[in-house]
């Protein structure tokens, strides 16, 4: 049995680029961030790097990063 | 485990969960029918980096047990997940049962986010007391049941509660499942935007306040001892707690609620504590 067409192929994107889902985009103000990098283990789509800088390509935009920050260092921005 | 762009909405916590399993050497999913099968990828996309098996509901445990003893007839170490949602564990809950008496050699991950999600918001038998699904429009009457208690009565080889409000905690209980042997469960507690009506930036502030409130205990239990863990441990005391007021009124599934209705659910968890309470030996 040919079981080729049944099997998913890991793709980054699965869903496309999810960052048009986003109506606020976080923005980090560098001069708040102390990178204790709470943000980057709590984010649930894993776009925030270890620089945190976001991948607005995938950002949906939820605002946990923004809520999660201590420093208050990320801003949410109507796009 | 779970790549960028997946089909998850805002907050979710679920994703959030999958990202946690890079602690499991290994991982090989089994995931029936549930937001998790929408957010491992829709075909023919796969948002995860690890081998994923759909399958019928029902049918979860016993798959995940017969991958893994043929992993083992064929000398491959893994670690066969299976991983399912509180909907997923009241259909199927004969087979994981099942899987628990026998000690399959397997770990099975519940994400509960308490109702039905995937298919709307119907009510579960997780769904916490009175809150509103679409159906149980005027609140859930029946009870509550506490799948983590159900399988520390089969014995299992490791049972945990956690959290995605403390991703440290529920990463440890990851890893210390991934290097243990026999039946594991680990029961995520899992706050859903849509579902519980609460704005999607919330869901680490919700699930902690669960965890400050007394609404979710924070415990694990092996070599037939329970413990409660460490961010949770200053809620078993009672007089630590936030009011349940504040967890529940921050959630647009319980803005019916009278005070007395508050005080009766109080109650219903003071309960759930003293059977806790009994399994420990703290």
């Amino acid at each position: 049995m040919d079981l080729e067409p049944l099997i998913s192929r890991t793709k980054l994107g699965a869903a496309g680029e999810t960052g048009s889902w986003r109506n606020y985009r976080p923005v980090v103000k560098r001069e708040l961030c102390n990178v204790c990098k709470t943000c980057l283990s709590y984010c649930p789509e894993g776009v925030i790097n270890e620089m945190i800088e976001i991948d607005y390509r995938f950002c949906k935009g939820c605002g946990i990063c923004k809520e999660i920050c201590k420093q208050k260092a990320i801003e949410m921005v109507p796009e | 485990m779970i790549l960028p762009g997946n089909t998850s909405c805002q907050g979710c916590p679920i994703s959030l969960a999958m990202r946690c399993l890079d602690e499991i050497e290994n991982p090989v999913l089994v995931i029936p029918a549930g937001c998790s099968t929408v957010v491992a990828g829709l075909h023919p996309n796969s948002a995860m980096k690890i081998p994923v098996i759909h399958v019928p509901f029902a049918s979860t445990n016993a798959v995940a047990c017969g991958l893994k003893e043929a992993y083992k007839r064929l000398g491959v170490e893994a670690n066969v997940i299976a991983w399912m949602g509180d909907g997923a564990a009241d259909i199927g809950f004969a087979t994981l049962s099942a899987s628990a008496a026998r000690r399959d050699d397997i770990i099975t991950v519940v994400v509960d986010n308490e109702a039905y999600m995937n298919t709307g918001t119907q009510a579960s038998l997780s769904t916490f007391w009175k809150a509103k699904t679409t159906t149980s429009p005027l609140g859930k009457g029946d009870e509550k049941r506490d799948l983590a208690l159900i399988m520390i009565a089969h014995r299992a080889d490791y049972v945990a509660t956690a959290t995605v409000g403390y991703v440290e905690d529920l990463r440890r209980k990851f890893r210390r499942a991934g290097e243990l042997k026999g039946f594991r469960f680990i029961h995520i507690h899992c706050p859903c935007p849509p579902g519980w009506r609460f704005p999607s930036e919330k869901t680490i502030e919700i699930a902690r306040k669960a965890v400050a409130s007394g609404a979710w205990a924070l415990f694990e239990y092996y070599n037939g001892k329970l413990r409660f863990s460490g961010v949770g441990k200053r809620y078993v005391d009672k007089g630590n707690r936030i009011s349940l007021a504040d967890y529940l009124r921050s959630q647009g599934r319980f803005e019916h609620l009278s005070d007395e209705d508050i005080n009766e659910l109080e109650n219903a968890i003071e309960k759930e504590w003293e059977i806790i309470r009994k399994f420990s030996n703290d």
